[in-house]
């Protein structure tokens, strides 16, 4: 079995009325299986409102099956004796930096997951060095998190996730609010994560950009899975993902035109890189005698 | 008619330890109906910039001029300025806060002391510019989704009817589709009431396909003012302060490293196509 473990997984929003009758019931997750390998990259896609958050939110038992289960490392979600092991597995990072950071010193904050699970004292100094050193703030330890730039914020969040050594990250759009710069240092971190250290990374977003080098890409809609496989096989189906709401890397977006004007090019090309490569084969043909 | 700023000069907390000047000698021209992109990396001065267009923040030193007169000069009526430029704050649908979509947009005009035919017919104007269905009219604001709270509170801000539309990241958080209905419908506006739009955006792909003049910030200072093919030209420079051009520019400038004949001044996927197809056949006739 793998890390994350889902089968006909259901959950709906009840809407109560003054009497806390249940008024009405909508369902924002409708029987999803899903099977994530320990060391994964993970990208899940979708419009907002298609339930990607929610699926999120089970990962680490914030929200309950209304239906199905869901097991993290074994252990199932709903069993309330198993709550902590199941957060310390399964960390989440959220969208909005301010929102998660609380202590008024970087060090401390990212102390602030260890000290509450009884770490001991010179053990938590331990995992901080190493938390920030690998999301690489560690030079950042003594500053201040709020004069902090919106990507050092996010990586001072994730080394605070890091520092309580889950197998399993979940990251709910990490990058939204941030610039360029701050996207890819985030986004880079993440990757260094999941390849050096293992950890099995589940990513939300809505920059078809970032997700391209997922081992599987995951795309939902109407709380159901509706499209899975590599970021190669999910990025040929522009149209029927536009159709879902979302969008597709640039580079694909070019490809996709150019192969609208008649240019015999494959499916599936993902980024400048391969474009380049592939244009340049058609490059060489005009040019030949 | 146009916004003017004059050497302006802002200082965060001025005469404390926390001191900061947050803008540097600023000169810039807003001129009637453009539609502008801003971009800068956090930090750079883009919002507190905004926040001088309708009065919030008050120079430290330099003019503010609408339409000529000085904002700050006794007498100008800051609240009627406030009517005439709209500002649409980061996630403003966390302030949306009436029962329902209709009184939220109502409060705008109803605070301009206006007849109450006058702002019901104001409010479903702006909710049907951005495009909201009248189903959720009597909704509450809390039970829309993302993208539709959004735009509820842009209907607010366009209630008010505004000459100057300024939009702090009205994107951030929204699924693709969400992000070009919105900056369609702007889009659409600009083009259909003339009004002025200022768009502050991290996306240069979404800034690249919309405005026809982008400001870029560092530090505090303006660094580029100008087309957006000009300014993504120099995307190295954008690089070294924490931007980045559309990547559609990258894939043409790395065409053109690899000796192919093709401009680079290409900033979207139309363009990029284009300029490709162009290159091609160019290189296919020489031959024939």
């Amino acid at each position: 079995m793998g890390i994350i473990k889902a089968s006909k997984l259901a959950f709906d929003y009840l809407k109560m009325d003054d009497e806390g009758k249940v008024e009405s019931r909508s369902r924002a997750i409708d029987d999803v299986d899903l099977d994530v390998n320990e060391g994964d990259f993970i990208a899940i896609l979708g419009h907002n409102g298609s339930g990607k958050s929610t699926l999120a939110k089970h990962i680490n038992a914030i929200l309950l099956p209304t239906e199905g289960v869901l097991y993290v490392d074994g252990r199932d979600t709903r069993d309330e004796s198993k709550l902590w092991e199941i957060r310390q597995t399964a960390g989440m990072v959220f969208q909005n930096p301010d929102n998660q950071i609380i202590g008024t010193i970087v060090d401390e904050d990212v102390g602030f997951g260890p000290e509450n699970m009884g770490v001991p004292q010179q053990e938590i100094w331990q995992r901080v060095e190493d938390s920030l050193k690998k999301v690489g703030m560690w030079e950042y330890r003594d500053h201040s998190p709020n004069k902090l730039s919106g990507g050092q914020k996010q990586r001072v969040a994730i080394a605070g996730v890091v520092a309580m050594r889950p197998k399993c990250i979940v990251l709910d759009e990490p990058t939204a609010m941030l610039d360029p710069n701050g996207r890819k240092e985030v986004i880079r971190t993440v990757q260094e994560l999941n390849r050096q250290e293992h950890v099995t990374v589940i990513l939300i977003t809505h920059y078809m950009e970032e997700v391209i080098e997922a081992d599987r890409v995951i795309v939902m809609d109407q709380g159901k899975v509706v499209m899975q496989g590599t970021p190669r096989e999910v990025f040929s189906h522009v149209e029927e993902l536009k159709g879902y709401r979302l969008d597709v890397p640039q580079a694909t977006l070019v490809a996709h035109e150019l192969q609208k004007a008649g240019l015999p090019l494959p499916d599936g090309i993902l980024s400048n890189e391969e474009l380049v490569r592939e244009l340049e084969k058609l490059h060489r043909q005009t040019q030949l005698p | 008619m146009s916004i003017r700023l004059e050497h302006l000069n802002y200082i965060y907390s001025a005469g404390t330890a926390f001191e900061r000047q947050a803008l540097h000698d600023i000169d810039l021209e807003l001129p009637d109906g453009q539609f502008i992109g801003m971009i800068g990396h956090t930090g750079s001065g883009k919002s507190t910039l905004i926040q001088h267009l309708n009065g919030l923040l008050k120079p430290t030193s330099g003019r503010v001029l609408y339409n000529g007169e000085d904002i700050f000069a006794e007498g100008f009526d800051l609240k009627q300025l406030r009517s005439k430029v709209g500002l649409v704050f980061q996630y403003p649908e966390h302030q949306l806060f009436e029962t329902d979509v209709f009184t939220d947009v109502c409060f705008g005009p109803r605070n301009l002391g206006l007849p109450k035919e006058e702002i019901e017919n104001r409010a479903l104007a702006a909710l049907q510019q951005v495009g909201l269905k009248e189903k959720y009219y009597t909704m509450s604001p809390f039970e829309l989704s993302g993208g539709q709270k959004r735009r509820a509170a842009i209907a607010g801000i366009l209630a008010m009817e505004p000459e100057v539309l300024v939009l702090d990241e009205p994107t951030a958080g929204l699924d693709p589709k969400g992000r070009d209905d919105i900056l369609d419908q702007v889009a659409r506006l600009h083009s259909e009431r003339k009004i002025t739009v200022v768009l502050v955006s991290h996306s240069m792909e979404d800034i690249a396909r919309y405005v026809e003049r982008i400001i870029v910030m560092n530090h505090g200072s303006v660094l580029f003012d100008a087309a957006p093919r000009k300014v993504f030209r120099h995307y190295r420079e954008l690089e070294q302060v924490g931007l980045a051009a559309p990547q559609v520019t990258y894939l043409v400038n790395e065409l053109r490293a690899k000796g192919w004949e093709i401009p680079t001044d290409a900033t979207t996927v139309g363009e990029a196509a284009q300029a490709i197809l162009g290159a091609l056949g160019s290189a296919s006739s020489t031959q024939a």
